[in-house]
């Protein structure tokens, strides 16, 4: 991802921002501004709390160019509570805990570092939740 | 004290003329904790004594900003305010991500509080933090911003082997100040003492500090917080017993004991602010961490004397009063003691990993 690519989509990213639609009251993320229930314009942001729950994951061994730091870690897809399902990393637990309907909560870590003299990138991540720990 | 140029006495307290407190606070320690016998065991054969049990490691995807964020995110939901009140987003510490670009902004950004906001770092060693809170104090009772967030946040690094690498930890709190009617604590006087002390630096491009050895105790960190601690509570008219809780900067177990001890003050009054046994020295949020213990248990009428500390050398003080408001806020986001009880224990070589002590180049 460029320097402004990541920087147009810095707020879905820092913080879970997507849509709501105007006409069938669906929550849409990521952004896309065409509702993809009811195919009627939505450009309403929505700010998703966070939690959700893990939907199914797989541990990554062999990662992309960027993420070697992080190995082994854990991909998963997450069923939002207000119903989107998201793909992202998982944090501050290891392989083995996770577990389909362990429910988890955003925040917001280092996705990658573009070499030591480049950006760093942030972006979400989800975590076991707090107070189930 | 200080004495004018005609022999008075300077009454230096910090007082703003439109009373201030803080609407919301927010801790954050990471997970994982390196405890000090494995730098014994690695570095000394496991001889020696010990300045903590252990410290607060940030996994490999945390760094100052992501700590600060976490912070202010707990300190808004306690708050619950609209973000785009906020006039002002200020970090301090001593390990911002980048040399040149604000950790600030990236805050501000997502918490929502961007674009119509004042932002920046700021920087004193181990008092980064509540230099933050002062500023703010003035920011809103001038009438310059509704609402100004102060953060102290730090990934503080030791040299491997230095006596630093037991305590050298990383964590964060962030305190919303705001008008004095919304504030669950309100802030009655605070009072800043520095002077010019060679104690502890770091120059640019190094990785690690160094210190003045014998320096660091007696004329930097056991100096400025009593003189600070003394001059406040004096001007105010006030003395230890005055207090119920007191919080002092914490670079290992003994210092913060001993200073409030010099100050007058009993281990019941400390012992909750007292977190660097279990967490470390968190650099900038220090103090603000053992701040932040206090009011998840304080109740409304309690009063808290905290007291930071940085190198080079300076203290600011605080003397605080809890509200009403303080019962209904405190349930409102993850308490300190979960992010402490929530603890994951690694080894020297996994730290070494997390903290990139190993050069793949
Ligand atoms: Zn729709």
């Amino acid at each position: 991802m460029g320097i402004a690519q990541n920087w147009r989509l810095r707020s879905q990213r820092y913080g879970l921002v997507g849509e709501v639609c105007d006409d069938c009251g669906e929550k849409i993320f990521p952004p896309r501004d065409v509702c993809p229930y009811c195919t009627q314009p939505a450009q309403t942001p929505f700010q998703f709390s966070g939690r959700g729950e893990v939907f199914s994951h797989t541990t990554i061994y062999n990662p992309p160019t960027g993420y070697e730091e992080f190995v082994p870690y854990t991909v998963a897809l997450v069923k939002l509570e207000e119903g989107p399902l998201v793909t992202a990393q998982l944090t501050d637990v290891d392989p083995e805990e996770v577990n389909i309907g362990q429910p988890v909560e955003m925040v917001t870590r280092k996705i990658r570092e573009d070499g030591p003299e480049g950006l760093i990138m942030y972006g979400y991540k989800f975590r076991p939740r707090l107070q189930e720990v | 004290m200080n004495h004018t140029k005609d022999g008075s006495v300077l009454n230096s307290l910090m007082r703003p003329s439109t009373p201030v407190g803080i609407v919301g606070y927010g801790a954050y320690v990471p997970r994982y904790r390196l405890p000090a016998t494995e730098v014994a065991r690695v570095w000394r054969g496991g001889e020696g004594g010990l300045p903590v049990t252990e410290k607060a490691v940030p996994g490999p995807d945390e760094d100052t900003l992501t700590i600060a964020l976490e912070a202010a995110r707990n300190a808004l939901a306690r708050a619950q305010i609209d973000p785009h009140l906020i006039g002002a987003v200020w970090v301090g510490s001593e390990s911002h991500p980048y040399a040149v670009k604000p950790t600030s902004t990236i805050v501000a950004e997502a918490i929502g509080a961007t674009p119509h906001t004042e932002a920046a770092d700021w920087q004193f060693a181990c008092k980064a933090g509540t230099e933050t809170i002062q500023a703010g104090m003035g920011f809103v009772a001038s009438g310059m911003a509704r609402y100004a967030l102060g953060i102290g946040a730090d990934t503080a690094q030791g040299r491997p082997g230095d006596a630093l690498e037991y305590t050298a930890a990383a964590g964060g709190a962030a305190y919303l100040i705001g008008p004095v009617d919304q504030s669950l604590a309100v802030f009655e006087a605070s009072f800043s003492y520095v002077t010019d002390t060679p104690d502890f630096w770091r120059r640019p491009y190094m990785h690690y500090p160094s210190h003045g050895q014998r320096f660091t105790g007696e004329p930097a960190y056991f100096h400025h917080v009593t003189s600070a601690g003394k001059h406040l509570m004096e001007q105010m008219g006030r003395t230890a017993a005055d207090f119920s809780y007191v919080v002092v900067h914490q670079p290992n177990a003994k210092f913060p004991q001993r200073a409030a001890k010099m100050l007058g003050f009993k281990p019941e009054q400390w012992a909750v602010g007292l977190l660097c046994p279990v967490v470390g020295n968190t650099y900038a949020g220090a103090s603000m961490l053992g701040l932040a213990a206090i009011l998840d248990q304080a109740q409304p009428g309690d009063t808290i004397l905290a007291i930071s500390f940085g190198s080079g050398a300076g203290s600011d003080a605080f003397a605080l009063r809890v509200t009403e408001l303080i019962t209904e806020r405190q349930g409102l986001a993850p308490k300190t003691a979960d992010y402490v009880a929530r603890r994951t224990v690694i080894d020297y070589a996994t730290y070494v990993r997390y903290r990139k002590k190993l050069s793949m180049q």
